[in-house]
């Protein structure tokens, strides 16, 4: 047998450990992105989901001024938490847009009642079609689109206190 | 005649709800059925969207079912999903600068295997 | 004081672990009185340790039972509502109270091997306690510094938080400790290796003293896999068997690589062949054991079947890994240029099967494990890519069905050298089986996938190669191995036909019914006849009352969607018909809300019992082998005794 091959099975070993070492070391990224991001919005048309607000449509946006796209749902924990800083958003002037995941029109009336409405238009996504075209993967999810009508940013999960400075920047260069 | 057509309208079924019911051709459905196995359930991280309780895995499999009934190649489908999210996606990956290597294995391990294995049979005899 | 009286326990099985080691280094050291002292020290403190250790987990056990919510361990994962045997299992389904399985197992084949093994020298047994006091020494001290399971609670709760649904299921309590007696079957495997390496003494007799443990680490390793693809086909109620997921995969990995030495041992044990080979399988196959359990553990590679995880808790495991697959594997590097070659043999002989066999088996190991890995590695590239059936389906499944067919030709070889011409003559009716069966089913249903109709013919094919070795012998005078050959390699036919049919022929139905409407499934009609409430210890359900009927007989089948409080969640339970040809799927899915209609999923899988049935079979074949083994050596030992 070559002398090499001996010590061939050790040298394996070393490069699989490095590999999950690695693994190990880097911070566990468990969130799926959406590869969309710097790409035009796709085009969708939605009913609206409450009386006396308007759906949306892909056409809203691109129009000159940013805005942000919430995806968000009566039935989900984490949209009530990031509820305040979207008041927090809307009252600095930013307009905010939202599509509703799997749900029905009294339920979200009731959730805006409880947690404010800072939205201009919702749309019906009864079955996630559009969530789904825009690469999203949960709720809450925020995107930012610019005047142009590009993706330039996603937030995955709920906005906290502390992005919300930051975000009002990257709505502020995205003009 | 509008209130014959409201009536008619009024009547049919609702929209199948194909997240959780088979599309009517077998041949469609069998397309549908080994795509769904190969992707992946983007919220439930562990699991193809065919063996996921997860409400947006049955979104998912909606979302194959309509465009394959609509007459979409199964490739068209999955191209359009890793558009928006990535080969992660996907089970099956594609081939490329990335996955060259994984492709690979199977011929490189045979060949090594076999190089190593040959020392055992040729000596003596 | 129970609690406290384990965690005692524990770290007094620790240090008698690190006195093992110790005595070991001393004996073999110094080879005179000293020396002898500790030569004869250490049998007794592997077994005082094994013991200690039992003592512990019997304790973990006991605070689990009592339901003593004053314990870390048991608030987190138990609750007093909680049926007997899930409180009794529940003490290992959670991450410190399998780890403290897992060690308990470890001290328990340390003591085995102290007390029951005479067929190796005394200095490699010796070497070989050693090695077993090593490995428990590190897994100790990651249990009493990184996962302390005895860990109190101030104050206590007065409720626990109860355990993952999905592991309420009698499969806990049997799934677990197999797997992990396989594994640590293996351990002995690998400190055998590691106590060979040590003094060089690789041959015949230690593959004839390593051979009973592999086997019995094999066919727990068999147990363990069948009945947990059961558990996960039956439990997570979507009809699918094996996932390919990263922690099924881990169990894999490991009885690949078992299976391989257990053929190359009896190479070794037979012809004195295959000598660094043997040594090198026996380090692999626990270092996969080991690395799987790492996986599982870590949380850097997503499951579906994964405990709670903590990346701490896996930068502790990887070292502990470092330290044993790299020192076993530098010492296999310094040490095996001093084992002298085995003997060499041609290319068609039962030995070059044997060596092809290894060959394609650890080429499939090697499969599963990159594809396992491959998306660790790209995400080190920052590229992120999934790897799933159709890549090992692609990958794996031709090497897997070449094996099949070297599978059925191995038996029919002759050690040493045979004649190709006259080994395809006695292959005639195999080939016969094969290829009429894939004609057949080529005729029968045109539109079946490639890999499936393959492996259904190479199944009849291997079923029939397997039993012929047998028409050639006296039944009675056939030695037990020789049955449990036949009856493993069946079994993998038998497994391969179940897996073929599976996939083929499969017919399924997902509707939406109304109380009183029926549908079709296969040969079956289904009908709804009502839904009802039911409930149970710890949970409420919604359960559909199905009559299924067949020729005009009728089954009743009774699906669930069950609610657990502790925690939140809802299963779906599965519930099953069996037939001699196959089996009838059924769940219970959601309330459509528009319609008020209910959604079931009615899967009909003719033959797919054959895929543990065979599993059973393969296992089988295993023990038979094992007691036929035991059963010669107890008789040899009669007749020494009788003639001095």
């Amino acid at each position: 047998m070559k002398r090499w091959l001996i010590w061939a099975p050790l040298a394996v070993f070393g490069a699989l450990f490095a590999v999950v070492a690695a693994g190990l070391m880097r911070p566990a990224d468990t969130a799926v992105h959406s590869t969309l991001v710097d790409k035009p919005l796709p085009s969708f048309e939605l009913e609206p989901m409450v009386p006396g607000k308007s759906g949306l449509a892909s056409t809203d946006f691109g129009r000159g001024t940013p805005h942000l796209l919430n995806v968000f749902a009566s039935w989900c924990i984490p949209c009530i938490a990031e509820a305040p800083q979207l008041m927090r958003l809307k009252a600095r002037g930013i307009p905010i847009d939202a599509i509703a995941i799997h749900d029905k029109g009294p339920a979200v009336v009731a959730f805006l009642r409880r947690n404010g409405d800072p939205y201009d238009r919702i749309g019906d996504d009864s079955r996630s079609r559009v969530q789904l075209s825009l690469g999203s993967s949960g709720v809450p999810e925020t995107f930012l689109i610019d005047g142009r009508g590009r993706i330039v940013r996603q937030y995955i999960g709920d906005i906290r206190a502390d992005q919300v400075d930051q975000i009002v920047r990257d709505v502020a260069a995205a003009r | 005649m509008s209130l014959v057509l409201a009536l008619a309208l009024a009547a049919a079924p609702a929209a199948p709800d194909l997240g959780n019911t088979q599309l009517p051709d077998p041949h469609a459905e069998a397309q549908a059925r080994a795509l769904m196995g190969e992707l992946r359930c983007v919220v439930c991280q562990g699991q193809s969207i065919a063996d996921s309780d997860a409400d947006m895995a049955a979104d998912m499999r909606a979302l194959v079912r309509q465009r394959i009934a609509r007459g979409e190649d199964p490739s068209q489908i999955r191209d359009w999903l890793i558009e928006r999210y990535g080969d992660y996606v996907s089970y099956d990956p594609p081939l490329s600068g990335a996955t060259a290597l994984l492709w690979a294995t199977p011929i490189l391990l045979l060949g090594i295997g076999a190089w190593i294995a040959r020392s055992s049979f040729r000596k003596r005899r | 004081m129970i609690a406290e009286g384990g965690l005692a326990a524990l770290w007094f099985a620790a240090t008698l672990a690190g006195l093992q080691l110790l005595l070991g280094v001393l004996a073999l050291r110094h080879r005179h009185a000293a020396g002898e002292q500790a030569m004869a020290a250490i049998g007794p403190v592997a077994i005082v340790q094994g013991a200690l250790v039992a003592i512990a987990m019997g304790a973990l056990i006991a605070v689990f039972l009592a339901t003593d919510l004053s314990v870390a361990l048991v608030a987190e994962n138990s609750h007093s509502a909680k049926p007997w045997i899930y409180k009794f299992a529940g003490a290992w389904g959670n991450h410190e109270g399998s780890m403290l399985l897992w060690v308990t197992i470890l001290g328990a084949g340390g003591a085995l091997v102290a007390w029951k093994e005479r067929a190796l020298d005394r200095p490699t047994h010796v070497a070989t306690l050693a090695a077993q006091g090593a490995i428990a020494l590190g897994f100790y001290g990651f249990l009493l510094f990184a996962s302390n399971p005895f860990a109190r609670l101030n104050p206590a709760p007065i409720e626990g938080q109860g355990l993952n649904p999905l592991l309420q299921d009698p499969g806990l309590a049997f799934h677990p400790p197999t797997l992990y007696a396989g594994y640590v079957g293996l351990s002995v495997a690998f400190s055998f290796a590691v106590g060979a390496l040590v003094t060089g003494q690789v041959g015949p007799a230690f593959a004839r003293a390593m051979r009973p443990w592999v086997l019995g680490a094999w066919v727990l390793l068999t147990i363990g896999i069948t009945a947990g693809s059961y558990w996960a086909y039956y439990e997570l109620g979507w009809g699918g068997w094996w996932f390919w997921d990263p922690v099924e995969n881990a169990s894999l990995m490991p009885w690949l690589a078992a299976t391989a030495l257990l053929h190359s041992v009896n190479v070794l044990a037979a012809r004195d062949g295959l000598r660094a080979w043997t040594v090198m399988l026996a380090v692999v196959a626990f270092s996969m054991s080991m690395i799987g359990t790492f996986l599982v553990r870590s949380g850097i590679l997503t499951s579906v079947h994964a405990f709670a995880v903590d990346p701490r808790r896996g930068a502790f495991i990887l070292a502990l890994l470092a330290l044993y697959i790299g020192g076993a594997l530098a010492l296999f590097g310094a040490r095996i240029g001093q084992v002298r070659a085995g003997r060499s043999f041609t290319f068609v002989s039962r030995e070059g099967g044997l060596v092809v066999n290894n060959l394609l088996l650890s080429v499939i190991l090697g499969i599963v494990l990159i594809g396992t890995l491959y998306p660790l590695i790209a995400a080190g590239f920052g590229v992120r890519l999934s790897v799933g059936p159709p890549f090992f389906h692609a990958a794996a499944g031709p090497i897997a069905l070449v094996l099949v067919a070297v599978m059925a030709v191995g038996p029919m070889l002759r050690w040493r050298r045979d004649q190709a011409e006259a080994v395809l003559i006695r292959m005639l009716w195999p080939m016969v089986a094969a290829a009429g069966s894939f004609a057949l089913v080529l005729t029968l249903s045109g539109g079946m996938g490639v890999l499936p109709l393959l492996g259904l013919s190479f199944g009849v094919g291997l079923i029939v190669a397997s039993v012929l070795p047998m028409t050639q012998r006296n039944w009675r005078r056939t030695p037990l191995p020789i049955w449990g050959m036949v009856v493993a390699h069946a079994g993998i036919g038998v497994s391969l036909i179940g897996m073929a049919c599976d996939s083929a022929f499969t017919a399924e139905r997902l509707v939406a019914l109304y109380p009183g409407q029926a549908t079709i499934v296969g040969p079956w009609r289904v009908e709804l006849n009502r839904i009802y409430p039911n409930v149970g210890p710890n949970w409420s359900a919604l359960e559909a009352r199905l009559t299924a009927t067949r020729d005009g007989v009728g089954t009743v089948l009774r699906p669930q969607q069950r609610f657990f409080t502790d925690p939140p969640t809802t299963t779906s339970e599965s519930a099953i018909a069996t037939g001699w040809d196959g089996q009838l799927y059924t769940v219970l899915g959601q309330q459509d809300a528009a319609t008020g209609r209910w959604q079931l999923r009615l899967w009909w899988k003719p033959f797919v019992t054959l895929i543990w049935f065979g599993g059973i079979l393969v296992a089988l074949g295993g023990a038979l082998a094992l007691v036929g083994r035991w059963w010669k050596a107890w008789q040899q030992r009669r007749r020494e005794a009788l003639w001095g």
